[in-house]
């Protein structure tokens, strides 16, 4: 699904090199996730595989399903089934959430040649989500994030994964800001999109995400690289001992 | 250049202009106010460009004797609010068009041509005609544009509002002439207690002057919802001057589409307790031949009335915005609730916005507060719209529409701003 393959990433505007050659692969239906300490490049990761500004590839490259992401604008690559749910979603007052869903699902399917939904279907299948994901009808009425909570927010960010319905999923820290019971609910969103074409790749400081989304895969990042692949039990590792045991191991 | 210098060639403008110009014929108890408005000018000269006052916008093609041409823009569009019921009056390059507009009569106001209502002996006009206008009552600027218009403009019309109108007018400003001079003067009275919703919409003329003088009496309600047309190449220089009695309300909004001079002058004076003005614009401008000017004056003079000021404007490809306002509380005019924000979007950096904002404030117990911000586009919501799979292009224009929201809240009719909206996402599809 998703192939990164020694990928070096230097900020634009100074001479720092954040990543220095990942290789990651994440199969369909599995969750990979990344652990490691604060500046490791894992949100770097995020941002280079979305497409944002400010970051260059010096070296390596990233592909989904076997095309070039590395080439395409933010908006192709949410097309071709890349989705980041962001640390901090944006606000956009002004701007209705649910003229802000139904033009992202209709731009997507307008980009792969797709017919647009109805106004009539896409609300019945808004309104469907939102119910799963305990979003009342109000916060669909509101401007896009503009006086949620932490956890409204998060909860919006998969709402929009739901509705957008991406092949590969990056979660960027979505725990960051949640209580217990909003991560619950959040992780319960993300699970019931959990299926055999769909892969994900769960970014986090903290194991406790990863009791209620249970990662196949576990990647242990550090000072831009992957330092340490295993199986969940890593994660486990990670939050009895803390991070210093695996650096020093791998150093 | 000093004042005494400057001067000279403000009253030698004058002269050259008021040549070309006669006073409107039969204008009745009305002369008097013209002759007097008339000799202002030529007391005051026209203005020039190294006016304080004209800081930021060059008045020399609207002082010119002689209009400059504007090309008729063929808009595509239906005419704004047409789904919505409302008395119809048209002017076309600013004169009155009777078979184009609807019977004057509406429940609860009476409608008249201005060229009428002079010739009635008694009239509630005459007391505001040209009054309003010469009131200057803060900052002692001259405004020998209004002034001439109250001299010169031969159209127009008088409306009375005695109770809730039934139904809002619309005044329609066509343009079908590309050498069109015109002027238009109004004259509005609120009643105690009553309710007028006045629309305004249309391009004009190639050269448009217009005076609106409103009258808002205690517990009058006036909304006014303004769009200025599409023609490019169109200039116009409009001033709303109001006065507002105990308890009145007076809300005005205008959107403007291109243009490549527009002046808009609000001067309202809060004059009974406890009244409210809100003054509220935005406007879209692209490219160089873009000028747009927001002029307001707010003053306070009595006691416990609010007062806000929203304005947003929207450039690119070198357009031009300005805006230069002030909220004035006189002495006594305690517990006033002051505000006014504007803010640029500026789409790219040949675009300038230039704004003086002012607070004068002379009473101590007032809460007053102003701001002025101007900003590219927020690249952290661009990103996260084009994440989401929406175009650089689209995404671009829901923030710009999220940027003028907060003007647009200000229209209080929900199907008005609809429509307005629509007009708005129209103008940013077909890219101007």
């Amino acid at each position: 699904m998703l192939q990164i393959k020694n990928l070096h990433v230097k900020l634009e505007e100074e001479d720092k090199q954040i990543l220095k050659g990942v290789d990651l692969t994440v199969e369909a239906g599995k969750v990979h996730a990344i652990m490691g300490p604060n500046g490791s490049g894992k949100s770097t990761l995020s941002y280079v595989l979305s497409g944002k500004d400010g970051y260059e590839v010096t070296d390596g490259s990233a592909t989904l399903e076997g095309v070039d992401l590395l080439e395409m604008e933010p908006e192709e690559r949410a097309a071709a089934g890349l989705f980041l749910a962001f640390q901090y979603p944006v606000e956009i007052p002004g701007v209705g959430n649910m003229t802000f869903l139904r033009t992202a699902v209709n731009a997507q399917r307008k980009a792969r040649g797709e017919e647009e939904i109805s106004a009539a279907d896409f609300l019945k299948l808004v309104r469907e989500t939102a119910k799963t994901l305990k979003i009342d009808a109000e916060m669909l009425k509101r401007p896009v994030n503009v006086g949620f909570s932490g956890g409204e927010k998060k909860r919006n960010e998969i709402l929009q994964m739901a509705m957008l319905a991406p092949k590969m999923c990056i979660l960027d820290e979505t725990d960051s800001g949640l209580d217990v019971d909003a991560m619950k609910l959040v992780a319960d969103g993300v699970n019931a999109l959990r299926n055999e074409g769909r892969g994900f790749l769960v970014i986090t400081h903290y194991q406790r995400l990863l009791d209620h989304i249970k990662p196949d895969v576990v990647h242990i990042m550090a000072n831009g690289r992957i330092v340490k692949t295993g199986g969940p039990e890593l994660a486990l590792e990670v939050e009895n001992n803390g991070y210093a045991d695996i650096l020093s191991e791998v150093a | 250049m000093s004042a005494t210098k400057l001067q000279p060639l403000k009253v030698e403008a004058a002269e050259a202009r008021l040549a070309a110009l006669t006073l409107p014929e039969g204008a009745g108890w009305a002369t008097e106010a013209r002759k007097a408005a008339l000799s202002r000018v030529a007391a005051m000269g026209l203005p020039h460009r190294r006016d304080e006052y004209w800081k930021y916008t060059d008045p020399a093609s609207l002082v010119a004797a002689e209009a400059p041409k504007a090309a008729l823009f063929h808009n595509d569009e239906g005419p704004l609010f047409d789904a919505i019921d409302r008395v119809k009056i048209v002017f076309v390059d600013g004169v009155f068009d009777a078979a184009a507009s609807d019977d004057l009569t509406l429940t609860g106001v009476e409608i008249e041509r201005l060229s009428d209502a002079c010739t009635k002996d008694i009239h509630w006009a005459k007391d505001i005609y040209g009054v309003l206008e010469a009131r200057n009552a803060q900052s002692k600027v001259d405004r020998p544009l209004a002034a001439l218009n109250t001299a010169f403009a031969a159209d127009g019309v008088v409306i009375r509002a005695t109770g809730k109108a039934s139904k809002p007018i619309n005044l329609i400003y066509l343009h079908k002439s590309e050498s069109s001079d015109a002027m238009l003067h109004h004259l509005v009275r609120v009643e105690v207690g009553a309710d007028l919703t006045l629309l305004e919409t249309g391009p004009a003329a190639a050269r448009f002057s217009k005076v609106m003088e409103v009258d808002v009496a205690d517990g009058g309600a006036f909304h006014h919802v303004r769009a200025q047309g599409r023609d490019h190449e169109r200039r116009a220089v409009t001033g709303t001057y109001a006065r507002l009695g105990k308890e009145s309300t007076f809300k005005s909004f205008t959107m403007t589409f291109n243009g490549v001079l527009t002046r808009n002058e609000t001067l309202v004076e809060l004059t009974g307790d406890d009244a409210v003005a809100h003054v509220a614009g935005a406007c879209v401008g692209d490219g160089k031949d873009f000028h747009h000017d927001d002029t307001v004056f707010v003053t306070h003079d009595a006691v416990n009335c609010e007062s806000r000021q929203v304005f947003k404007k929207v450039l690119r490809n070198g357009a031009t915005g300005v805006f230069q306002a002030k909220i004035l509380v006189q002495p006594g005019a305690q517990k006033t609730d002051g505000y006014q924000i504007s803010q640029s979007l500026l789409l790219d950096e040949d675009s300038q916005f230039l704004a003086k904002p002012e607070l004068e404030i002379y009473a101590d117990d007032v809460a007053c507060s102003h701001g002025s911000t101007s900003g590219a586009i927020d690249e952290e919501a661009l990103f996260y719209l084009r994440s989401r799979g929406v175009p650089v292009a689209e995404a671009t224009d829901l923030l710009t529409l999220s940027f003028l929201g907060e003007a647009l809240e200000e229209i209080e009719d929900e199907r008005l701003a609809q429509d307005m909206l629509d007009r708005l996402s129209g103008w940013l599809s077909r890219r101007r």
